[in-house]
């Protein structure tokens, strides 16, 4: 019999015992466990959206937000007051239903996705054997939404900026989808508990680094951040495609932008990092959450430095790096790992199933699939360089014909 | 593992997920201030007012992208289960899928050289 | 008699989705609103495979359908010009098409109806294998030597087979020489 402590898990079955109707009982443990979940998000990022300002603060030498409560923690709150009382222009022209209805959807489908986070050991909203392609499939809707702020606004520079989104949104979803292939390889599952649970002897980080990196830098362009901000490029398109938003529906584009981030960054940490496993966690499953909220702290933190301090790049840039350095590398990886883990069973150096927690056992295969990955990586690094320096040269040459001195020539004479 | 009632949970989360966001919106409309005029609904473009329909026709360009992803998107729908049931499998598995992969990286190549990748 | 459980309440919010996405996408005049009809109609599609036990393909109902094909209706639209209202919705092949739709309707309707017809009670229908639509099953069926290899092999070229058809049809003439 199942006991009545762990109560988020155990509500319907004690209530049932107490008297009530089956499905009732289901039900209502299914509405507490979904206002949970999502309310995790929810908190937390209004906390995320001062610590974001703190940190872009110390990094241009700035205080940041200090005036509201202590060490201006209140903030985001204020904000919130602000926007719920100023004046929320809808567009001439606009498709009103459509125009209300896209900060919605935008907000909904990256709440969505945490029905698949494993918190800890114990606690998830749904173990889904499909867990993996749930993400990428609410993310996929991503685009939609895009084109529904985008088209609805009746204004060209959103709909520019929409489509330009929605071009870069479905460019990297492809080495994104590929970089989470690899996991699934090793862990033989799309189930985000079982995902989790293949990382207690190793995390994936160290198997597969390249697959980590290709997924985080995938991501930071689908959550459309520094240097893959030029979806709400100012110079260019104003603000993108939800530049004719104000009020609250802006709000809710930015708090929904700020919370794929953190979503991003949570996900990072559970697939690459080991996501709940930590000291202790056999013994008391609840400090998962706090061992993954410090890895996501860590991921999280390291986006915030990378939109803080890495430029913009130009859009053919952008989806040239996808297209001919992101999608190749993920292919390649794909085949190398595939064969490695193949290798690694024909050497019989896969841990024993009783062993695959134990940290040492795990070292021999781990060995094989990091070499592997960093030979790759080299190789890669080794091309991109060469192409850097044909266009480099492609350059000089044309700074000469145009009878100007190249840089480094002209300070060679001087 | 999986039950129905694993999603259910999503269902739930799928019909009640827009209430979060629905809920400060509707706020927002009760409090807020409601004047507008016809000048602060103008199209915003840069203080410029509009010129024509809003309906510009867009460069093939994103089309070929959305092609080619598509062509993508089913590849790695088909890899997936591969993936998954990889751990059991054997060498003969492991060529068919490279099989697979390599025959679509022809079709990658050919976009390349044909310069459908490109933004112009 | 149908019971009334979860199932069949949720086969019946999935029905109203399907169904008045579908009426949403034929009776509207804006090409971008019947895209987004479809979308809706297209999700409730996905929640029937989860219903049907295959989360898979659900999966892949949302990605692909939604996630890609969706977005390329959209994009088609906006390359060509003005199509976003269409005044006039009937015209003189009206009739054409609807002999077609209903022919095509009835085709489907006995296409489903004939192999179940007589088959027992509703209530007795069996449930399918839990296994049905499982990842891992269908991964070693997919190069399972006895299994569907050739297909995916096929299916592979298939795909590449589409990606050259598209740019060669997408493509500008002019940089042909580039």
């Amino acid at each position: 019999m199942t006991s009545c402590v762990d109560f988020i898990n155990t509500l319907s079955p004690c209530l049932v015992r107490a008297g009530w109707n089956a499905d009732l009982a289901n039900l209502l443990s299914l509405l507490l466990g979904v206002v949970i979940v999502a309310t995790v998000p929810l908190l937390t990022v209004i906390l995320l959206i001062w610590i974001e300002r703190k940190f872009a603060a110390r990094i241009q030498d700035r205080i940041g937000p200090n005036r509201v409560g202590p060490y201006g923690l209140l903030q985001s709150l204020a904000d919130a007051l602000k926007m719920l009382t100023k004046e929320d222009i809808t567009p001439s022209g606009a498709d009103r239903i459509l125009f209300n209805l896209a900060p919605i959807i935008t907000f909904a489908t990256v709440v969505l996705i945490w029905a698949i986070v494993p918190f800890t050991p114990l606690h998830i909203g749904a173990d889904l054997s499909i867990g993996i392609l749930y993400f990428v499939a609410v993310g996929s809707i991503g685009a939609v939404k895009v084109m529904i702020g985008g088209w609805s606004s009746n204004n060209k520079y959103a709909l520019l900026g929409a489509f330009r989104t929605i071009a870069l949104i479905v460019s990297y979803e492809v080495p994104m989808i590929l970089a989470l292939l690899v996991p699934v390889l090793m862990a033989g599952s799309m189930g985000m508990q079982d995902l989790t649970r293949a990382q207690g002897g190793m995390w994936f980080i160290v198997m597969s680094p390249l697959a980590a990196i290709i997924f985080f830098v995938a991501n930071l362009a689908e959550t459309g951040r520094s240097p893959f901000d030029l979806l709400e490029a100012e110079s260019e398109l104003i603000a993108g495609y939800n530049i004719e938003y104000s009020g609250f529906k802006f709000g809710m584009f930015m708090a929904g932008e700020f919370m794929h981030v953190f979503t991003v960054a949570v996900l990072t940490a559970v697939l690459f990092l080991g996501g709940w496993w930590g000291p202790f966690v056999d013994q008391v499953p609840a400090l998962g959450f706090i061992w993954l909220g410090l890895k996501t702290a860590v991921v999280y933190l390291f986006m915030l430095l990378i939109r803080n301090t890495v430029p913009r790049f130009r859009i053919d840039q952008v989806m040239n790096i996808n297209w001919k350095f992101m999608v190749p590398l993920s292919i390649v990886l794909i085949l190398l790992q595939s064969f490695l883990l193949r290798l690694i069973d024909a050497l019989g150096l896969r841990p024993a199933p009783e062993l695959a927690n134990d940290l040492l056992a795990n070292l021999p295969q781990t060995l094989v699939l990091l070499a592997g990955n960093l030979v790759l990586g080299a190789i890669f690094m080794h091309l991109l360089q060469r192409h850097g320096r044909t266009l480099r040269e492609a350059d000089e040459a044309l700074a000469v014909v145009k009878g100007e001195a190249a840089p480094a020539g002209g300070m060679a004479e001087a | 593992m999986e039950t129905l009632n694993e999603w259910a949970f999503v269902g739930v989360f799928f019909a009640i997920a827009w209430v979060f966001p629905a809920l400060p919106i509707i706020g927002a409309w009760l409090v807020r201030p409601k004047k507008p005029n016809a000048l602060k609904k103008q199209t915003y473009e840069s203080g410029v007012e509009t010129v024509g329909d809003t309906w510009v026709q867009f460069r093939v360009q994103y089309y070929i992208y959305g092609l080619v992803f598509l062509i993508f998107d089913v590849e790695m729908i088909f890899l997936f289960p591969w993936a998954v049931a990889y751990e059991r499998l054997d060498w003969f598995a492991y060529g068919a899928g490279f099989l697979f992969i390599f025959l679509l990286t022809d079709a990658l190549i050919y976009a390349w050289r044909k310069r459908a990748l490109e933004w112009v | 008699m149908i019971e009334l459980n979860a199932q069949t309440i949720a086969f019946a919010i999935l029905s109203v989705l399907v169904l008045g996405g579908g009426l949403g996408v034929v009776t509207t005049r804006n090409l971008v609103h019947g895209a987004l009809w479809l979308v809706l109609s297209l999700l409730g599609v996905a929640g029937y495979f989860v219903l049907l036990s295959a989360p898979f393909l659900a999966a892949v109902q949302v990605l692909v359908y939604i996630g890609a094909i969706a977005i390329l209706i959209v994009f088609a639209v906006m390359l060509t010009r003005s199509m976003t209202s269409l005044g006039e919705v009937r015209n003189r092949q009206w009739w054409l098409s609807a002999i077609t739709v209903i022919l095509l309707f009835l085709l489907l309707a006995v296409g489903i109806i004939l192999p179940v017809w007589g088959r027992g009670a509703p209530g007795e229908v069996t449930s399918l294998s839990a296994t049905v639509g499982g990842a891992v099953e269908l991964g070693e069926a997919l190069v399972a030597g006895d299994g569907f290899v050739l297909p995916f092999e096929v299916a592979s070229i298939l795909l590449t087979a589409a990606m050259i058809g598209a740019i060669v049809v997408a493509r500008d003439e002019e940089d042909e020489g580039a």
